[in-house]
């Protein structure tokens, strides 16, 4: 029988989460037995190949592209994976959705705040960059989401204990002081 | 009327006097039945309807519900903790709960509750609602997106000549907690903490405080909440 495939990706997040999941130390090694990995920054794999068993999601969706990447993960994943606080409730992104509009977010970031310097005034404008989204989304508010994972970052045994539960076909029943919100 | 009678809290008989109410009977027999609002020492109010049990059938709130003779009181029971899930969900998603840059997080009653509920994500949608910090006042922070309104700090905090250092305007959903700049600005150390700690969540910050406790030794790290009125048994 041929080994489950994993793919991860990380949206609106800064990587922790998937620092996190090199933090499970040589356990790494058995992982690498237990699963392969398709589409995923840890192995530089840019596009799905195969369909995959399970799909981890880092990050909620702030941008046109977060959106797509998600589409794209739930069309090729049986199961989806919100892993950490951004992918769970927007987290640290999210906090500009109480913000009056993106035209104020940009301006704050881009040419107001005291430590800018931008003489032109220039905002980010190139066709290569994905249209930033009205507000931050948690996944679940895209797309049908399977299991959430909490944390910031979620704890490397969590994220073990959860893979190990999912791989064995069991239900995750997370360890009290593995599931955290911080 | 007889003054000692037993009423039963999820099949247990227990001793119970008139004027008590139920939630202090379970604490003192070592039953945990959660709270949010109510804080030893000040007047119940039962505004966060955490502590909803089921008496004779129907759902009341153990901290203002005095017993009386023939009640039986389902507490324990999945509907009651379904309920509260509920309750703490609605929370989550009513204000903007970021834990991660909260210095309450670890010390938070309503995290605490989310985590023994295993809340993994509320099932209703987050509303982003806007709201600011005050952070005007030399000794303390208001973040009024991690206020879930339960005025123990208005209902419990006073100088030490008397004075309420709290007060909350509007009313409704607008409702809002107010501090009383003039005042707080001369409160001790120890008071600017009193007031941190009586906040259930992480909208009443000392400043000058930050992330004093490392990860792992925080209140509830390592046990739920709830946990200290088993042991008492």
């Amino acid at each position: 029988m041929s080994k489950p495939i994993v793919a991860t990706t990380a949206l609106a997040g800064c990587f922790g989460c998937h620092m996190s999941l090199l933090d499970i130390d040589d356990r790494i090694l058995q992982l690498v037995e237990l699963v392969d990995f398709n589409k995923s920054p840890i192995n530089d794999i840019k596009t799905f190949t195969k369909k995959c068993d399970i799909g981890i999601i880092e990050g909620g969706v702030a941008n046109t592209e977060n959106y797509k990447v998600l589409k794209e993960f739930r069309k090729n994943c049986k199961i989806l994976i919100s892993l950490g606080e951004c992918a769970i409730m927007g987290g640290l992104p999210a906090m500009r959705n109480g913000k009056d509009s993106i035209e104020s977010c940009l301006k704050e970031a881009y040419q107001d705040s005291p430590s800018t310097i931008n003489k032109n005034n220039i905002m980010p404008n190139d066709e290569e960059l994905p249209m930033i989204l009205d507000k931050v989304y948690p996944c679940h508010e895209v797309v049908k989401i399977d299991y959430f994972l909490p944390g910031c970052p979620p704890r490397a045994d969590l994220i073990w204990d959860a893979l190990v539960a999912l791989l064995n076909g069991k239900e995750i029943d997370p360890e009290y002081k593995t599931y955290k919100f911080d | 009327m007889k003054d000692k009678f037993k009423i039963i809290i999820d099949g247990k008989e227990l001793p119970a006097r008139h004027g008590q109410t139920i939630l202090e009977i379970a604490n003192n027999n070592g039953i945990y039945i959660p709270t949010l609002c109510n804080f030893e020492g000040l007047k119940p109010q039962a505004s966060c309807r955490i502590c909803s049990v089921k008496v004779n059938g129907r759902p009341m709130t153990a901290c203002t519900t005095t017993v009386s003779p023939g009640m039986e009181i389902e507490n324990d029971t999945p509907e009651m903790n379904e309920l509260r899930k509920i309750i703490v969900e609605t929370m989550f998603v009513t204000g903007n709960h970021f834990c991660p840059s909260c210095e309450k997080s670890g010390n938070c009653e309503l995290q605490a509750l989310a985590y023994r509920f295993k809340m993994d994500v509320p099932r209703f949608p987050y509303s982003f609602s806007k709201r600011d910090i005050d952070a005007s006042n030399p000794k303390i922070m208001i973040d009024h997106n991690r206020c879930i309104k339960c005025k123990r700090c208005a209902r419990g905090i006073k100088t030490d000549d008397g004075k309420d250092l709290f007060a909350f305007k509007n009313r409704g959903e607008k409702i809002e907690i107010s501090i009383d700049n003039e005042l707080a600005k001369n409160i001790s150390d120890e008071k600017a903490q009193e007031a941190m700690d009586i906040c259930p969540v992480g909208a009443i910050i000392k400043k000058e405080r930050g992330f004093i406790d490392p990860i792992g030794t925080r209140k509830y790290d390592n046990k739920p909440i709830g946990s200290k009125v088993k042991e008492v048994q």
